[in-house]
């Protein structure tokens, strides 16, 4: 049973320990990353060869997004004054302070705690079978393209090139993974009933997707064109025009699972972290 | 010719260009950096201060790495051992950097080079675009997978030769 305990303020979003914009750049890493590793979780076991490969490169270009997304908060970091260097206070990773130098991309991806991720839940979640991962895919490539398009557009120049590059990438993800929604739903019956088994279980943690959290009403604050209810217009509209092509039905009730942009996760965070961080947490700042 | 001793003291910008014509993609060796278009920029200030300018070709490309070392051990070759390299992502790359020199040596590799970007790039569901065989030139040619061996590349197979080959994807 996949659980998450919130604490809901209000309209105007999740309580949250973290302010700024660096939280906003991490959650982006964030959920770059993590369903990064979701998703290389396939790597050698997808259904054929040609598939196998394109998810892990699904995964390295998501992977790569985080890279960049992570060598520009450190990067801000490590330039910000005291006032910016504040705005990081709970984000930063306990063991980096140890080390004493300048925060790198890979201290932020390996060695901060679980609550520290602002990835949506919805990256986190087990891989599942071949529908699951694609539809989770999906929902996300449908997300994530309107909201690069939105950043693409900012005065942050930085953040604008990392988000012009993802789209492209991201152009390629959105159309695999609309084109194989459609065929396990106008598929088989075995492929019809898996995806619909897939769209019960992840409909529920699309809510957080488009319920701007602290982090992003911060981002917003400080000029980061960023407006989460024109993302979920572009993602409405792509998913009832795929679902109609699939033979999917939309599902009418309302999504509720959310936390991950707080810091609060699914049980299977915790899971993830542990076989994701071990190498830096056991040898730091081991390089091969 | 670049004599083997050089120093950036004796150096000009051109020069260098030259010296990295002969750095090679890692992942197709058949293709320079400048070819690809991912050498953007040659800078040496007056202080003899290099400064080399690579962008990406996709976030993940886990070439660019190896392409900076390969920077630095060429330059080497040359004497020159002080040089920053900048990853710059912005303007973004396109497969329209590539030279048009770039695109035929693709071919001759046996690799379709990309189309046009402004032509082909688009979201349509199921649309295949019109990729030309790199072996016997016939357009009958049907996709096999939209992702190939690396990042930049899908698969394809032509129904007249029979022949699988890689496409550069337009990008």
């Amino acid at each position: 049973m996949l659980q998450t305990i919130t604490k809901d303020t209000g309209n105007s979003g999740l309580s949250s320990p973290f302010r700024g914009t660096g939280g906003f750049i991490l959650h982006l890493a964030d959920s770059a990353l993590v369903l990064g590793q979701r998703n290389a979780e396939w790597t050698a076991h997808g259904p054929v060869l040609e598939q196998d490969i394109a998810i892990t490169n699904i995964a390295l270009d998501l992977i790569g997004q985080a890279r960049n997304f992570f060598a520009y908060a450190a990067q801000a970091y490590n330039e910000s004054k005291d006032a910016g260097k504040a705005s990081f206070n709970n984000l930063l990773p306990r063991p980096w302070i140890a080390f004493n130098r300048e925060l790198q991309e890979d201290d932020l991806a390996f060695l901060r705690d679980e609550r520290q991720y602002l990835n949506l839940l919805l990256c986190e979640l087990p891989k599942g079978d071949w529908a699951f991962t694609i539809l989770r895919q999906y929902l996300f490539s449908a997300y994530q393209l309107p909201l690069f398009q939105q950043l693409a557009q900012g005065s942050d120049q930085q953040l604008a090139a990392i988000a012009a590059k993802g789209i492209k990438e991201v152009t390629y993800h959105l159309r695999w993974s609309a084109e194989w929604v459609i065929r396990l739903g106008d598929g088989t019956e075995e492929s019809n009933r898996r995806i619909n088994k897939a769209l019960t279980e992840l409909w529920p943690y699309t809510a957080e997707l488009f319920e701007p959290s602290q982090i992003e009403l911060d981002a917003a604050a400080s000029g980061i064109p960023i407006r989460l209810e024109e993302v979920q217009v572009s993602w409405q509209n792509h998913i009832h025009r795929v679902f109609g092509e699939a033979g999917l039905t939309v599902p009418t009730n309302k999504p509720f699972q959310k936390g991950g942009k707080a810091g609060i996760h699914t049980e299977h965070m915790g899971h993830l972290l542990a076989e994701m961080q071990y190498l830096q947490r056991t040898y730091p700042n081991q390089q091969w | 010719m670049v004599s083997k001793t050089t120093d950036t003291s004796r150096i000009t910008e051109q020069e260098v260009w030259s010296i990295l014509e002969k750095v090679k993609d890692p992942e197709v060796p058949v293709l320079s950096i400048i070819d690809l278009g991912v050498l953007r920029g040659v800078q040496l200030d007056a202080s003899g201060k290099l400064t080399i300018t690579i962008t990406p070709t996709y976030s993940g490309c886990p070439a660019m790495d190896t392409i900076s070392m390969d920077i630095r051990l060429k330059l080497m070759e040359y004497g020159i051992r002080e040089v920053q390299i900048i990853q710059q992502l912005s303007p973004a790359w396109t497969t329209d950097w590539m030279t048009e020199g770039g695109k035929k040596k693709l071919r001759a590799y046996g690799i379709a080079p990309p189309n046009p970007k402004q032509q082909v790039c688009h979201q349509e569901l199921f649309a295949t675009e019109a990729i030309q065989c790199p072996h016997c030139n016939s357009w009958h040619t049907e996709l096999i997978s939209q992702f190939g061996s690396t990042a930049c590349k899908a698969l394809y197979r032509c129904t007249d030769c029979r022949e699988a080959f890689d496409y550069f994807k337009c990008h």
